[in-house]
């Protein structure tokens, strides 16, 4: 997927002043979020397993190459193959052949960021292969021709009204035209319509996975729809496409994990389907695929393993942290630019691209630890953003203002006195200038800042005088 | 089938993967006793915290899978015994107007039931090819943590049957529900091979992708009805 994080800035003005992207980003407080809130007491272990589950990714991490060769070698037992990819163009690479192999014309898809990532949708297109999206989101996002803007939720960002006016298009000529489209399950059941044939005329079906078990060679994958097995299911070949750190040594840690998982997603006990594939159709099944294919890519993540952000590989992609960050809330996913929104993204975005085009990402925070607090795995989100933000600055990225604000600040914060002296003056000053009105609606260098609203003007003296005016204690 | 030069790529590339990790791990190899604790972990069960509230006993713990299913959106009957699958079965189609045609998987276990007292009920053996509404299966065990049920493929129990019928009916046995996951793993490894396929499935199939508000029905079964019969002690 084409990035357009360096414009963040840019798309975050777009994203204020839409109002069926705000409306629709309203609801996730009360969706998601009060979710996980009544799912988390309905476990007392739910703290306990996070601690589990972040200890079992860490040993994954510390053990990568042992895990990896024996996830291999159990899928080769079972009959897969198994396909390694250094880049998102090995990948892609890799799918084709083995599309191309059986003619493939249409291949369906459960939800995948991976093939996000890799962009495989446009270039099976190029390749004419039509692939077709099955998650119900996802479907919706790809009629509309836009990337999803939730790591879970791809459509999150359309009001109902948004979504008729796709399959008024789309599906013209397949449905009387004086249908009513109003209600959410007129949708559902329109696209259920669709996709079911969909699904059993695929070529090939490819999935994602949540999960790759070591002790098994099981992939697993993780939805609510059904989609991803009907999409996994039906067709001759089934690829299964994942990055490296997803493997897990064994099914209990894989319970442990899948555990956390849903409650910190959707606030459910359990998602309604979990399914684990170990290899294609054995001998006397009357169904499942012929060929099992995984395609495991690295693109980054080897590196990562011995570098500063190390404890992002843990993610297992719930979404909570955007859920729950007041930034995602007011600007949604797809001001962020690229595959993964919210403060995952601010991390691996830069990580993956390069500081160059996500710099803006990890200063799209206010810190407010939010999305630290919900991370199943505990992944140190806001000392992440710090690393990068510093990273920008030591490698001269951010613009001058900036550095020099930031320069003057610590020129000032390492000298009290004057410091003290220096806001006394300015608050003088502004007092004095901003006598008639009480306030300022435009100030040299706040701009930016008095665009938006009015700065009161100042009552004369500065915090730290009027507190030690108080006796320095709160009273 | 791949080309031999894709072949030679993808080992080149493997190699260069397992380089990078090494390097990342500041290792070039795995020493033998890391090795064999790491051999030992992937073998050796260990389980993570088990959530208390399935340390029940068995007429508690079948309680707390029935309420748990139901609470996923799953409706069940239970009933005395077999005998009285098919009267339960027969109810539940004429609830919802179903017709009489049956799609059953060609487990042997399944032909215990004495289908044959009820003459109006048509079933076929076999895979779902899309164009059935009702499909029955019976289950490998059922897991009371959360009301899932886990179905094992094989030659008499095909997936389809699971995702294609909008109704999919389980007929379970009390004596099959088991308190974790885990339980459910240990009976599996116990009771032989991984096959192709567990599906781990809790409740019908549901979407919350439009405007988050959840609707039953997504792709797969709009209904996921249990037949339990109360064979436990
Ligand atoms: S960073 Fe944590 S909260 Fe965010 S998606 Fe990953 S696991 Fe979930």
């Amino acid at each position: 997927m084409e990035s357009t994080s360096r414009n963040f800035n840019a798309n975050v003005r777009a994203a204020l002043a839409n109002d069926a992207l705000q409306s629709a980003l309203g609801k996730i407080e009360s969706g998601f979020v009060a979710n996980r809130a009544n799912a988390a007491p309905r476990l007392p272990e739910f703290d306990a397993l996070r601690d589990q589950a972040r200890d079992i990714k860490d040993h994954i991490l510390d053990n990568l190459d042992f895990y990896l060769e024996a996830f291999e070698a159990r899928v080769l037992e079972s009959g897969g193959q198994v396909h390694w990819a250094s880049s998102a163009a090995d990948a892609r690479a890799a799918i084709l052949d083995i599309c191309r192999s059986v003619d493939a014309r249409t291949v369906t898809k459960g939800k995948s960021m991976i093939a996000e990532e890799i962009g495989l949708n446009d270039f099976l297109e190029e390749n004419g292969i039509e692939p077709v999206e099955t998650d119900l989101g996802e479907y919706i996002i790809q009629l509309r021709k836009e990337p999803p803007s939730h790591i879970i939720a791809p459509a999150i960002h359309l009001v109902k009204e948004q979504i008729e006016e796709a399959f008024r298009g789309a599906h013209e000529g397949m449905f009387d035209s004086g249908r009513s489209l109003e209600e959410p399950r007129a949708l559902l059941e329109e696209a259920r319509a669709v996709l079911r044939q969909r699904f059993l005329d695929a070529d090939v079906g490819i999935t994602g996975a949540n999960f790759l078990i070591a002790a098994t060679g099981s992939t697993v994958i993780v939805t609510n729809e059904g989609n991803g097995d009907l999409t996994q299911t039906l067709p001759k070949i089934h690829i299964v496409i994942a990055s490296l750190e997803k493997v897990v040594p064994t099914l209990e840690d894989t319970s442990t994990l899948l555990r956390v998982l849903a409650r910190s997603a959707t606030g459910q006990e359990f998602t309604s389907y979990t399914t684990f594939s170990n290899g294609p159709r054995r001998n006397g099944d009357p169904d499942g695929p012929e060929q099992f294919h995984v395609v495991l890519l690295d693109n980054g993540r080897s590196e990562m393993l011995g570098g500063p952000v190390r404890d992002v590989l843990r993610c297992i992609r719930c979404g909570a942290c955007m859920n729950h960050c007041p930034v995602y809330g007011a600007v949604g996913g797809h001001s962020y630019g690229w595959v993964y929104p919210g403060p995952i993204g601010a991390v691996l975005t830069p990580t993956l691209l390069g500081l160059d085009e996500g710099r803006h990402l990890p200063n799209a925070s206010t810190f407010c630890g939010r999305c630290e607090s919900v991370c199943p795995v505990r992944i140190p989100l806001l000392s992440l953003m710090r690393h990068h933000r510093e990273q920008a600055f030591e490698d001269k990225l951010s613009p001058a203002a900036e550095r020099t604000g930031l320069g003057v600040w610590a020129f000032f914060a390492r000298h009290p006195a004057l410091y003290r002296f220096a806001t006394g003056l300015a608050m003088r000053a502004l007092a004095w200038a901003g006598r008639k009105q009480g306030r300022f609606s435009t100030l040299p260098f706040a701009g930016g800042w008095t665009a938006h609203r009015d700065l009161p003007a100042p009552q004369g003296d500065t915090f730290q005088r009027q507190w030690s005016a108080r006796g320095g204690r709160r009273r | 089938m791949v080309g031999a030069r894709r072949a030679a790529a993808m080992s080149a590339a493997r190699d260069a993967i397992f380089g990078r990790v090494r390097t990342s791990l500041g290792r070039t190899v795995i020493n033998t006793e890391d090795r064999a604790v790491l051999e030992a972990r992937l073998t050796g069960r260990k389980r993570g915290p088990i959530p208390a509230r399935t340390a029940l006993d068995t007429h508690p713990l079948i309680d707390l899978f029935v309420d748990m299913a139901a609470a996923a959106d799953s409706t069940i009957e239970r009933v005395a015994d077999g005998g009285a699958v098919p009267a339960a079965l027969s109810d539940f189609l004429a609830r919802y107007n179903l017709g009489s045609d049956i799609r059953m998987a060609p487990d042997p276990w399944l032909d215990t039931i004495p289908w044959a007292g009820r003459p109006t009920l048509t079933i076929t053996r076999g895979a779902s090819d899309g164009s059935d509404d009702v499909g029955v299966t019976a289950a490998f065990a059922a897991i009371a943590e959360t009301g899932t049920l886990m179905l094992l493929s094989g030659p008499d129990s095909p997936t389809t049957l699971n995702f294609l019928p909008d109704n999919h009916i389980v007929v379970l046995r009390a004596s099959q529900v088991m308190a974790a996951y885990e339980d459910g793993w240990d009976a599996l490894r116990d009771s032989g091979a991984m096959p192709r396929t567990v599906n781990f499935i809790t409740g019908p199939s549901r979407t919350g992708d439009i405007e988050q508000k959840i609707l039953l029905g997504a792709h797969g079964p709009r209904r996921l009805h249990i037949i339990l019969i109360e064979d436990a002690r």
